[in-house]
């Protein structure tokens, strides 16, 4: 590329950077923020489609930032005793249990059918797994590698979804737009990340997070989420839940690269015959200008405790001082009204 | 939505309710609210709520509401008593002004929890952040309600205070709605919902408030400006709070219902029982006066607490988050599949 090309597509981008401050496709955070040169956008792209609940990821981010214990709450509601994001926890594994085959899943947790001592016999000559039926012997109504509606005794399906929530690290994050101290700043990687020694406490970046996030610590009210590991990410290594997650749930890298990762998964499950795959986040037209951290779903959002649209409250700022700057000029006007008449 | 739920006549097989299930609820709306949308049944993760609710404590941000509003009416109040030569009305609404900014920042800090924290606010500009401009806002204004009341009461160095007091009525419009921007600049249903209306419902609740101080404490013979401020301020925060109720959707319930729909029916009837007081016979004896005046004070610090509670409240139940969100979507790309 000539110096004259690169230089046009500067312009451009610069443009494009500039139209999208508050909300809509913003092609750069980094430099909308005022980075120059900045490295490319790093972010995660959970799938939730081979989490396996282990929380691992909670226990790595909880031993690499030293978060401090929180308590231990047995909520009796499933599995999910950590209950959601907050000040102490910055990885959540949301466990949802639903009346629902899970697409590419033999379903039933019946094995009745199953000669098991025969399989015993069978195991180490033949490479498939012991319990998976040989192709001509799958039962009526689920043909090998395909779903049945509902198992061959008649009883009904079940699924258990898994998910490891995360702060979304927004392209347009409204904690950041809110922070009065500038404590919420945006790094030169793309991420939203706190500074404690500016925090003061305000609690602004909590109701404002339209996801639910971060949140206050109850000792001194300062402010706290995930940092998406910046120290690590300083120094060239990936963040400490991505480097423990065994299935490689969580997976951290260029959001670019993550973003056509992701469109191959999707379209690899759906090919596969699990049509409720879907990816959430990852949209740069969203409410929120696209999420750093998406995910992939097998339900929709709300069943995980994500919001379903969510919108930057910044989007509508401008129109709120406009209508506050009119509201201000009627009171003005109400207080001249007041006085309009003769002393009494 | 997705077919969680078990059709009938199919057997369950186990008796756990399952996640998506569990959070499916149907809920009676309050008595004599007007259906706006249709019931609707919605999926949550266990019933718990999507946002964080506002952690601020009601007493010290919905009292900084009403006290910004009281110290900015009556800004007003003392610049025209002043104009038009009403002292005992400039004075009483020069000294309403300092002690109520003053009680409201120290409101603010107390939520803050230090007050070098507040200062914090004030190493960067940042016009995103409401909160971060109202503090430049007070770090401006409340001097000069200081300085207004101060020479009042020494009754010395009266240019700085004529200049100090018309400097403060300038920026008390301002200091007055920039509270509606505060809360509505955030995910919480029932406050975002209203961003158009708000800066409206607050400039009326102040226009009253500081009215009402006036009446209170004013001879009557000077508090015919009052008695109009509180008459029209209370037709303004009365006319835009109906229609942030009926433009806010969904969002508008929890203004309604439990505790928040207590305090803003004590509100409305507070706010306009005192105008109509001090429109009728607060021009003719000091009770009638002090009654609409104290009537007129309450209805707007309930009016403020009413509306942090409905805030609140919405951001503790999912529904208020999922369902309107939800409707959206689908009005975007169709009906969910699943
Ligand atoms: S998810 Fe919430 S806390 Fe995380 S960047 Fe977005 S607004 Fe901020
Ligand atoms: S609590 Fe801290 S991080 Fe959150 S808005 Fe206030 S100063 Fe910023």
């Amino acid at each position: 590329m000539t110096d004259g090309t690169t230089a046009r597509r500067a312009d451009a981008d610069d443009e494009a950077i500039r139209a999208h401050l508050f909300s809509g496709p913003q092609p750069d955070v980094a430099r909308a923020a005022g980075h120059i040169d900045p490295p490319p956008r790093m972010g995660f792209f959970t799938d939730t489609s081979v989490c396996i609940g282990c929380k691992a990821c909670e226990v790595a981010c909880k031993e690499w930032n030293a978060i401090p214990e929180d308590g231990l709450e047995l909520t009796g509601m499933s599995y999910d005793n950590t209950q959601g994001l907050g000040s102490d926890t910055w990885r959540h594994v949301a466990f949802i249990e639903q009346r629902k085959p899970l697409g590419g899943q033999e379903p039933g947790t019946g094995h009745e059918h199953v000669d098991v001592f025969a399989a015993a016999r069978g195991l180490g000559a033949s490479p498939a797994s012991a319990t998976t039926p040989a192709p001509g012997a799958a039962p009526p109504g689920a043909p090998a590698g395909e779903v049945s509606p509902l198992t061959p005794d008649g009883r009904t399906e079940l699924r258990w979804l898994m998910s490891s929530d995360v702060c979304k690290h927004c392209t347009h994050a409204a904690c950041l737009d809110v922070c009065p101290t500038g404590s919420l700043f945006r790094t030169e990687f793309g991420t939203v990340v706190v500074q404690q020694d500016v925090c003061n406490g305000c609690g602004y970046c909590v109701p404002a997070c339209p996801y639910g996030v971060i949140d206050q610590r109850p000792d001194d009210g300062r402010a706290w989420k995930c940092t998406l590991c910046y120290d690590r990410l300083g120094v060239g290594m990936e963040p400490a839940c991505a480097k423990a997650c065994p299935t490689d749930s969580i997976q951290f890298g260029e959001l670019e690269e993550l973003r056509e990762r992701a469109a191959a998964r999707v379209a690899r499950l759906h090919a596969a015959g699990v049509p409720d795959a879907r990816l959430y986040g990852e949209d740069p037209g969203d409410g929120v200008g696209g999420d750093g951290a998406f995910f992939l779903l097998l339900d929709e959002p709300e069943v995980y405790g994500l919001p379903p649209d969510p919108v930057v409250t910044t989007r509508d700022l401008p129109a709120m001082w406009r209508h506050a700057a009119a509201a201000a000029v009627s009171m003005a006007a109400l207080a001249v009204a007041g006085f309009a008449r003769r002393p009494r | 939505m997705n077919g969680a739920g078990t059709p009938p006549g199919e057997p369950t097989g186990r008796d756990a309710l399952t996640g998506a299930h569990a959070g499916r609820r149907r809920r009676r709306r309050g008595r004599g609210e007007r259906a706006m949308v249709p019931e609707a049944e919605f999926s949550s993760y266990y019933g718990r709520p999507v946002l964080h609710r506002p952690t601020w404590k009601a007493v010290d941000i919905a009292g900084y509401l009403f006290l910004g509003g009281l110290a900015g009416a009556s800004s007003l109040l003392a610049a025209g008593g002043e104009a038009t030569g009403r002292p005992a009305l400039a004075r009483t609404a020069k000294l309403g002004a300092a002690g109520a900014i003053t009680l409201s920042l120290a409101a603010l800090v107390h939520d803050l929890g230090r007050p070098a924290r507040f200062v914090n606010m004030l190493r960067v500009f940042k016009p995103t952040s409401p909160m971060n401009l109202g503090s430049w806002l007070l770090a401006g204004y409340a001097p000069l309600t200081l300085v207004a009341a101060a020479t009042e009461v020494a009754g010395r160095y009266r240019p700085a205070g004529v200049a100090a007091t018309a400097s403060a009525a300038v920026l008390a419009p301002a200091v007055a709605t920039y509270t509606a921007v505060l809360i509505c600049d955030t995910a919480v249903p029932s406050w975002h919902e209203g961003h158009r209306e708000m800066p409206f419902v607050f400039a009326g609740s102040a226009a009253t408030a500081g009215a009402g101080l006036a009446l209170a404490c004013v001879p009557v013979a000077q508090t015919g400006p009052a008695r109009r401020t509180a008459l029209l301020g209370a037709a303004l925060e009365l006319g835009a709070f109906a229609v942030m109720r009926r433009r806010m959707g969904l969002a508008a319930e929890p203004l309604g219902t439990g505790r928040a729909g207590r305090l803003l029916r004590a509100a409305e009837l507070l706010t306009a029982g005192g105008a109509a007081l001090a429109a009728g016979a607060g021009g003719r004896g000091r009770g009638a006066a002090a009654v609409a005046g104290t009537a007129l004070l309450a209805g707007s610090a309930a009016l403020r607490f009413g509306i942090f509670h409905a805030g609140v409240a919405s951001a503790e139940d999912p529904r208020y988050t999922v369902i309107p969100q939800r409707l959206r979507l689908e009005a975007r790309t169709g009906p969910a599949g699943g």
